[in-house]
């Protein structure tokens, strides 16, 4: 950076609106203050961001097992019933030979939210530890999380027009299964997790150690 | 209302990035260009060409688009000259029945609820815009646009519906309906409408300089 360390808006002592962008300067008593230009609430960092964030993703961790063990749906018709887990779906794509479409479902329900919450923990954990290492990798991880989480919902939508379509036809009887419910619930939490992490605890620990002289060898 | 003495090395009008804090100066952006942030790359600023104009334009047609996607039947089945059709609430309404209340509300809030709110909401904020008052007023409808933008998946929705109709074509011929079409267009509409959109032509007035 041009000369010297690189200053944040916390080093300078000021709020920036999350809604406009506007900076202000922090109240000395640490008070609670509104964005002048929008009115939004200002903080200088998301309050309790990291309790919150583990708060949300050891839930979603907790309900990610039901949501992979319980069945996802059940078709009754005259040859039986059956019970489908998320797996058994991706497995019948696969078998019927719409194999891209069981790696979209595959990737979308099991591994964007298991990856999503595996980023998660590693984005909290590393932030509370002030760690200072691969702060621009962190950062492109998070954004990655904002970005693909919104994909997981696919199997609910999948649920919801099989279950109709089936229905008005009238050749079997499909269900949606108890997993339905596990799943919207981890892609909802793992959403809001992502949301009240906040990225510029990546970059704290630097700043401080920065403007810390004992401290800025290490960085 | 700006602190350019908080610092002696702050910029003249400093902005920081909402993902690292970094303190730098807005580059002043040719039409089309996007400023981002020079430590973490976080987008910070667009300078899209006709801004209000494009973002209107685009709302309205999303908002038929919409219309059209709600009214008419989203996909179907044929089979032994047997043809039934699903409309997104038809489909909410046996899920709902089907005593899967809370999956039913997460696909009404995400499919059709917030959508909504937020076409209406970015209508509410670029009208009074486009005809020149920008009010004070204005300021909590854009904080909801926000709010609801994570939440509205149509574009998700619509693979949805791809998979589940590769799941039935073995049993019946799959229809894709006029509505399964309109929210395709709706999902290109809707991400240029974003796209189009300068959200600083908001605050180049004080807005609530007067409400303190």
């Amino acid at each position: 950076m041009s000369g010297g360390h690189p200053l944040t808006a916390r080093q300078a002592g000021l709020l920036n609106c999350h809604v406009c962008g506007q900076l202000s300067r922090a109240p000395a008593d640490g008070g609670f203050l509104r964005c002048p230009r929008c009115r939004a609430p200002l903080h200088m960092r998301k309050p309790a961001s990291l309790a919150t964030t583990w708060a949300l993703v050891i839930a979603a961790a907790i309900l990610y097992i039901p949501a992979n063990l319980l069945p996802m749906m059940t078709t009754a018709s005259l040859l039986g019933s059956q019970e489908d887990t998320i797996m058994s779906g991706v497995i019948f794509l696969w078998r019927s030979g719409s194999w891209p479409l069981a790696a979209v479902v595959f990737f979308a329900s099991v591994m964007v939210p298991l990856l999503k919450i595996f980023a998660l923990v590693y984005l909290a954990a590393s932030a509370q530890r002030r760690s200072r290492r691969r702060r621009l990798q962190r950062t492109r991880l998070y954004r990655m999380v904002e970005f693909v989480g919104r994909w997981s919902m696919l199997d609910i939508y999948v649920i919801t027009i099989l279950v109709a379509l089936v229905k008005f036809q009238g050749l079997a009887i499909i269900q949606a299964g108890p997993a339905a419910v596990a799943f919207g619930a981890v892609v909802v939490l793992t959403m809001f997790a992502a949301m009240s992490f906040d990225p510029r605890l990546i970059w704290d620990p630097a700043a401080d150690a920065a403007t810390d002289p004992q401290d800025s060898d290490h960085a | 209302m700006l602190a350019p003495d908080a610092h002696p090395s702050l910029p003249a009008e400093p902005i920081a990035c909402h993902e690292c804090d970094l303190l730098q100066t807005e580059p002043r952006l040719a039409p089309g260009e996007t400023a981002r942030c020079v430590r973490c790359g976080a987008f910070l600023a667009r300078n899209p060409p006709d801004s209000v104009d494009r973002t209107l334009a685009l709302s309205c047609a999303a908002a038929i688009l919409y219309l059209i996607a709600n009214v008419y039947p989203l996909v179907g089945l044929e089979m032994q000259g047997r043809r039934v059709e699903v409309s997104l609430a038809g489909a909410l309404r046996v899920l709902w029945r089907d005593g899967m209340e809370p999956v039913a509300a997460l696909v009404g809030v995400t499919t059709l609820l917030f959508p909504v709110l937020e076409l209406a909401m970015i209508l509410v904020v670029l009208v009074p815009l486009r005809l020149g008052r920008i009010s004070p007023r204005l300021a909590p409808f854009f904080r909801l646009v926000r709010a609801m933008q994570p939440w509205g998946m149509t574009e998700v929705f619509l693979l949805g519906m791809l998979v589940s109709l590769v799941k039935l074509s073995h049993l019946a011929e799959v229809i894709l309906g006029t509505a399964f079409w309109a929210m395709a267009a709706l999902i290109v509409v809707l991400t240029l409408a974003g796209r189009a959109f300068d959200s600083r032509l908001l605050w180049r007035a004080p807005l609530a300089g007067d409400a303190a």
